[in-house]
This record gives C-alpha cells, structure tokens and sequence, in this order.
C-alpha cells in the first residue's frame, strides 16, 4: 500500500514538473497561452452569403470560392493565425487577431476589390467631382474598372525607378478603354479603390492625364513598391464569387484585453489565496494538502489551455477562476466524510478511505451534471454566431471538473495517505477542529 | 439534531415570495436584451478631449440617432448604443464627432443583425431546456434503484427554475433601475448557476439515498432531515469558497464580465437556498401528498384549526 501509494506521488509530481514545464518553456512549439480576440484585440466578423443571384446547386461551391479569396486577400495582411472559415452552409466566419488596421482589413474581406477609374466632370453647382468613366457598347453604358482585367496583374520598375502596376485588358476592356481614353485625351483619369481614391506617394490622388488613346494595357504609377505590391495581389486574388453581406461585427482594441488580463490574473490569485486560507483554517492539515493540491490543479488546467490549445476569452478566464472556487468541493465532501469517519472512533487511514470512497457518488453526479451543462453550452456555441463567450466558458469549465475530480480524489489522496502511521496521525487536531466536540 | 425539514412550511412561503418577486419583475419590467438579442451597434470611443456627456447625447440626437444609449467609461471615453449601423453610417458618425469634439479613437465596436439576433434567442432558450432535460434524465437515472426516481429528477428541476426565475427577475429589476441589459454573458451566467445548483442538490440527495439504503429510519421526513443536517457544512462550505472566487472576479475584473459574475453570485446564494430547503422539502411534500401545503392560505387555514 505504502510502496503503491510512494509510485503514485512520484507519478503525480512528474505531472506537475510537466505542467509548470509546459507553462514557462515553449513545449510543443506553444509559446504562449493562445488569446481570443477580446483579449489580444482584433476583428470578429461574420458575412452572410446571398445566394439569391445564384444557380441553385453551386452555392457551396461559391461559400468555398469565396473563402478562398478572402484567405488570399487576407494573407496579403500579414495576419498571424487568422481564421477564415464557414459557419453553416451560406455564412462565412473571419476572425483576425491583433489587427489594428480594421477598415482596411474589412475593406478587403467584405468587398470585391475593384477598381474604378473615373473622369473629372463639373457638377451643377460648378464644383468638379470624380465620377465613373462609361463607354457605351453595344448599346449598354459600361464603366471602365477591374472587371475587364486579362488574368493577372504584375509589380515593375519602370524607366527612372518609377514602381509601375502593369495590367492588360481583355476584349470588352479594350473596347471600353478605347472608347473613354479617346474620349478624354488631355483630361485626367483617376483610379478608385472601394470608393476612395489610390493616393500616391505624394498624398495626392493618382489621376495621370491621359496623353494617348489605350486599347490593350496600361500601367499605374505614383504608387509605393508596398502598394503596389499588395495592389497587384488583390487584383490577382480575383472577385469574391457571391455577395456578402457582414451580420455580426466585433473589433477590440488590444488595450481593453491587457487590462482585462492582469485583472483577472489579480482576481484568480485573490480567489486562491482566500480559499486557501479557508482550507486551511476550516479543516487544517487536510485543508494545507487540499491547497496543494489546487496549485497542482491550477498549474495541469493551465498547461492544458496552454498546450491543447484552448482560446482563453474573458468568459473562459471566468469559467477558470470559478472552477478554482469548485475544485475544492470534491475536496470539501470528503473531508466532511473523514471527519464523520474520525468521529466515529476511526484511525486515520480507515477514515481517509472510507471518507474517499463514500463521497465518491456524490462527487461523481454532482460532476456529471456539471459536465452536462458544459457539453450543452458547447453545442449551443457551435450553433451561434457570437459563439466565443459561451464555448470559452464552457470548454474551461469541462476542463476544470475533470482536472479538478483529478487533482481533489487522487492528489489528496495519496498526500493524506502519507500521514499514515506516522507521528503526525495521531494528533487529531491536525485533522479535525472539531473531534473533541463530539 | 437541527429539525430542518420540520420547517417546511416557512421554506415553502420564503420560495414562493422569491417566485413571485420574480415573476412580478420579469412581468412588470421584462428583460432589457443586449444587442445581441436584439440587434444594434455598440461603439467605445475615446476623445481626446473631455467632452460632457449631455453634449455628446444633444449631437447624437441632431445627427439622428434618437434611441441613442450612452455610457461614460472613463475621462474622454463613451460607450454608444445604436441602432445597426451600416460600414458607411459608421464611418460617417465617427467624422461628424470627430469634427464636433476633436479626434477620437474608436477602442470596440460591435454590431450584430437582427437575423443573428433572433437566432441567438432562440438557441439560447432551446440551450437552457436542453440542459434542464439532460439533468432531469441523469438524476432519474443516477438514482434509479430508488423507490420514485422520477421525484428527484423533478424536484431537482423545479429548484433550478427557481434559481433561474429569481436571477433573470432580480435582471429585470436591475435593468429597469440601472438599464443593465441581458447578453450571452448573462446566458452563460444563468447556465453556470444551473449546473452549480444541481450540482449542490444532487449532493444533498445522495446522501438521502444514501441513509434511505442504510435504513436510517422509516420515516422518509427523518432520513430526509438527517441528510440536510449531514450535508449542511459541506454545502455551505463548498458555496463560500465558490462565493470567495466570484466576489473576487466581481471587484477585480470590470464591466465586461459584471452580469457573468453578479449572475454568479446571486445564483450561488439563491441555489444553495434552493438545494438545501427547496429541493427535499418537495421531495417530502411529494412523498407524503401536502400539496396543501403549498397554498398559503390554506395553510393558515389547518394551521389555525
């Protein structure tokens, strides 16, 4: 039994050399806890795709076009650990953590990249504004944008240095193209992105005076390498294959989450102080053994938030904080059980079993109530929208009872058991304030 | 011995008052949704300069957004409630107040359809009577060898929605009074207080099960009183240090986990009452027929007699 008992605390002790391990080196290639967004700042968005253009049966096909575009568009971002994925069958979900820059970021996702060139024309109350430049064909006014690109676009240097944003036209392109730059010979054309103008390096907008007619291709220039660069890749991207239309929006700045970060770490350390305390105080050296067993706990919960890797969300450090305040329970129905056990006349080692064993039942319902409850918040947060708070909560809290069952049955265990047959056991009001009473 | 269960009839009338407050304020006041229950945007935005509050609300008013929510959060920072707004509304408002009251920066924004909302509600109702369900057939079963396995599983339920009507009722009041809204952090709340509630009365009922097999005695009012007086210390122990932990996150963290942790703490308090007093007591009632019991009056009534 001794010996058993001797081979279980080694076996525990590595567990917790592992864990603390896990938590200050980067095991596995985890170097840090993984934040959610409302912690590290970022954007949460979620689109819902409009397939009411579509041919029915390539809807799913157009969901996955679509995400793949905007994963290309994303990676032009340099986003770490972005994720881009479909929710359901017509809703895209796009969250990117850390990104500061969020009209940009949503610039790219939600809209197509298209861009419009546009003609100075003197409205009616005499002021100039940029509208789009039109050719008609065949009868139809067509603007002259993106849409009528040959395939790809490609960064150059032209004479001078100058960065050069090389694209060709297509058929209907060049029709168009010869149709408005014949038009406008001597007048400038401008070139707009999402509504706004492409600004040169000089902060003005990019609008060259058109000195010839174009039919086949064309260049930009004034831009920066980096525009231009990330210009090109957009364009080449390609067009977003079905509408969408943004549901659900959430962007966080990073300076709410490190607030929110030291003061739950500030909560959590005050929590398991005064449990601790009242471990101790309540139920003496059963009580000490529990509160090592909680930092056991709370350094195995940690490590495997850190390693699996759980999002730790506002809602999940809370899930956490509060499984700190029910792991003890486990703890808490046994040694009631030992001191009845005591009570009753019992040596030490004859109470710690039979206190294990008869609350054992009880712990084992109680838990899987609890577990219940946080499979079905998983579930509901794999069906919602704004999924992270519930999931968070729930997936650290499932973690928590099963690490607590864990760490209150067989840690304290097996460091009560070590108590047996020494010295020490015979002191009973180590074990139990209130033996004498009874 | 403490006689517990003897006071059943003041258990009873003290649960039935926490039921009726309850009902009362969710009818009187409802439950003010958060947006993502009811759609809308939600904006921080912090000035450089300070501006009054009462300034920045007569500017939203004359932009248009006449149901317009402010809160201040900080020196020059706001919290700003609105309808949903569109990418190009958003950026518009922000250059209106940008150009009344200096630059400002935008810390949060949120916004959610009211497709998205309307589905959220719905998940989250069938969320809750799922886990009532789930929790009524385990305890049926984890306590199937017993005479009524059925009883415990019900009582155990009619507990929780006790729990859940005081807390969403107590809400109700605290949204009518100081305009707190009801969000997913509620929900999450009001779950964690189901499974934490449960969880106390599945550990008083154990023990019920336990002394009943023993044959403590064949009064199930006694065995039933036995196993409150056994279980008291645990239960208020194990309560206290989870109230420790949630008093803690309630001072220590702010507002964005405020309804989560005050959810918390009332159903701690709330479900710790319910699984000692209100859970067996039924079991009792039910055991022995009272029902009479149940209606004040009546009590009065063969009490006087």
């Amino acid at each position: 039994m001794a010996k058993r008992n001797t081979i279980v605390l080694f076996i525990i002790l590595a567990i917790f050399a592992f864990a603390v391990c896990a938590l200050v080196y980067p095991l596995f290639d985890r170097e840090e806890m993984r934040l959610g967004l409302d912690l590290q700042g970022g954007i949460h968005m979620v689109y819902q795709a409009d397939f009411s253009d579509l041919e029915p049966g390539t809807e799913a096909e157009a969901i996955d076009g679509a995400i793949a575009v905007i994963e290309q568009r994303i990676n032009v971002l340099g986003v770490t650990e972005p994720l881009i994925q479909k929710q359901g069958s017509d809703r895209i979900l796009v969250e990117l953590p850390g990104v500061s820059e969020a009209e940009k970021a949503k610039g790219l996702i939600g809209e197509t990249a298209l861009l419009e060139f546009r003609e100075l024309v003197e409205g009616e109350g005499g002021e100039f504004e940029w509208v789009p430049a039109t050719a008609t064909i065949d009868g139809k006014e067509k603007m002259l944008t993106s849409g009528y690109f040959k395939e790809n676009t490609y960064v150059g240097q032209g004479s001078l240095g100058k960065i050069l944003l090389y694209f060709e036209w297509n058929e209907e392109g060049s029709e168009i193209s010869g149709e408005v730059t014949g038009r406008l010979i001597g007048q400038p054309l401008a070139i707009f992105l999402s509504g706004e103008p492409l600004l040169g390096d000089d902060g003005q907008p990019i609008a060259p005076i058109v000195r010839s007619q174009i039919t086949d291709r064309g260049q930009v220039e004034g831009l920066s390498l980096r525009e231009a660069t990330e210009l090109s890749q957009l364009l080449n991207a390609g067009r977003i294959p079905v509408p969408l239309n943004p549901v659900y929006e959430q962007t966080i700045s990073p300076i709410l989450g490190a607030d929110f970060i030291d003061m739950s770490l500030l909560a959590g350390l005050i929590g398991v102080i005064l449990v601790m305390l009242f471990m101790i105080i309540y139920y003496r050296l059963p009580g000490a053994l529990a509160s090592l067993a909680l930092i056991f706990y709370g350094a195995v919960v940690l490590a495997v938030f850190k390693l699996i890797p759980v999002t730790l969300t506002l809602a999940g450090i809370g899930g956490f904080v509060l499984s700190i305040g029910m792991a003890v329970d486990a703890n808490v129905l046994i040694f009631e059980r030992m001191k009845e056990e005591f009570a009753t006349g019992r040596t030490l080692g004859a109470a710690i079993e039979a206190g294990f064993n008869r609350a054992w039942m009880a712990i084992r319902d109680s838990n899987v109530t609890t577990i219940i409850v946080c499979v079905i918040l998983i579930w509901l947060g794999s069906s919602i929208v704004e999924s992270a708070p519930v999931t968070g909560f729930a997936v650290t809290l499932l973690i928590g009872v099963l690490a607590s069952m864990f760490s209150a049955i067989i840690v304290t265990r097996t460091l009560l058991r070590l108590f047996v047959g020494t010295p020490l056991a015979k002191k009973t009001r180590l074990f139990s304030a209130h033996r004498e009473k009874k | 011995m403490l006689n517990i269960t003897g006071k059943r009839p003041l258990f009873l009338i003290i649960s039935e008052i926490i039921i009726l407050i309850g009902i009362i304020a969710l009818v009187v006041f409802g439950l003010k949704p958060g947006i993502e229950f009811s759609s809308g945007s939600m904006l921080t935005i912090s000035f450089e300069q300070e501006i009054a509050q009462s300034e920045l609300k007569e500017e939203l008013v004359n932009l248009g957004y006449d149901d317009v929510i402010i809160q201040r959060t900080g020196a020059g920072d706001f919290f700003i409630r609105t309808q949903e707004l569109t990418a190009p509304e958003r950026l518009a408002l922000e250059e209106d107040l940008s150009a009344r009251f200096g630059s400002l920066t935008e810390r949060e924004f949120y916004s959610v359809s009211s497709m998205v909302a309307a589905e959220t509600v719905h998940n989250a109702i069938i969320a809750v009577g799922v886990a009532a369900v789930g929790i009524l057939l385990y305890i049926t079963w984890a306590f199937r060898r017993m005479p009524k396995p059925f009883h415990y599983g019900v009582c155990a339920i009619i507990a929780l929605v006790h729990d859940v009507v005081l807390v969403t009722g107590i809400f109700a009041i605290l949204g009518a009074i100081m305009g707190w809204e009801i969000n997913l952090m509620f929900i999450t709340g009001v779950l964690a207080v189901i499974g934490y509630s449960i969880n106390n009365t599945v550990v008083v009922f154990d023990r019920i099960r336990e002394n009943q097999r023993r044959g403590v005695s064949p009064d199930f009012e006694m065995v039933v009183n036995n196993s409150l007086v056994e279980t008291l210390s645990r239960s208020l122990n194990t309560s206290l240090t989870t109230l420790l932990v949630v008093l803690a996150l309630l001072l220590f963290v702010g507002a964005s986990i405020q309804n989560f942790a005050l959810v918390m703490l009332i159903g701690i308090i709330v479900g710790t009452y319910s699984s000692l007093f209100v859970a067996p007591t039924l079991l009792i009632v039910w055991e022995r027929g009272e029902w009479g019991n149940l209606i004040p009056l009546r009590r009065a009534k063969t009490e006087e007699a």
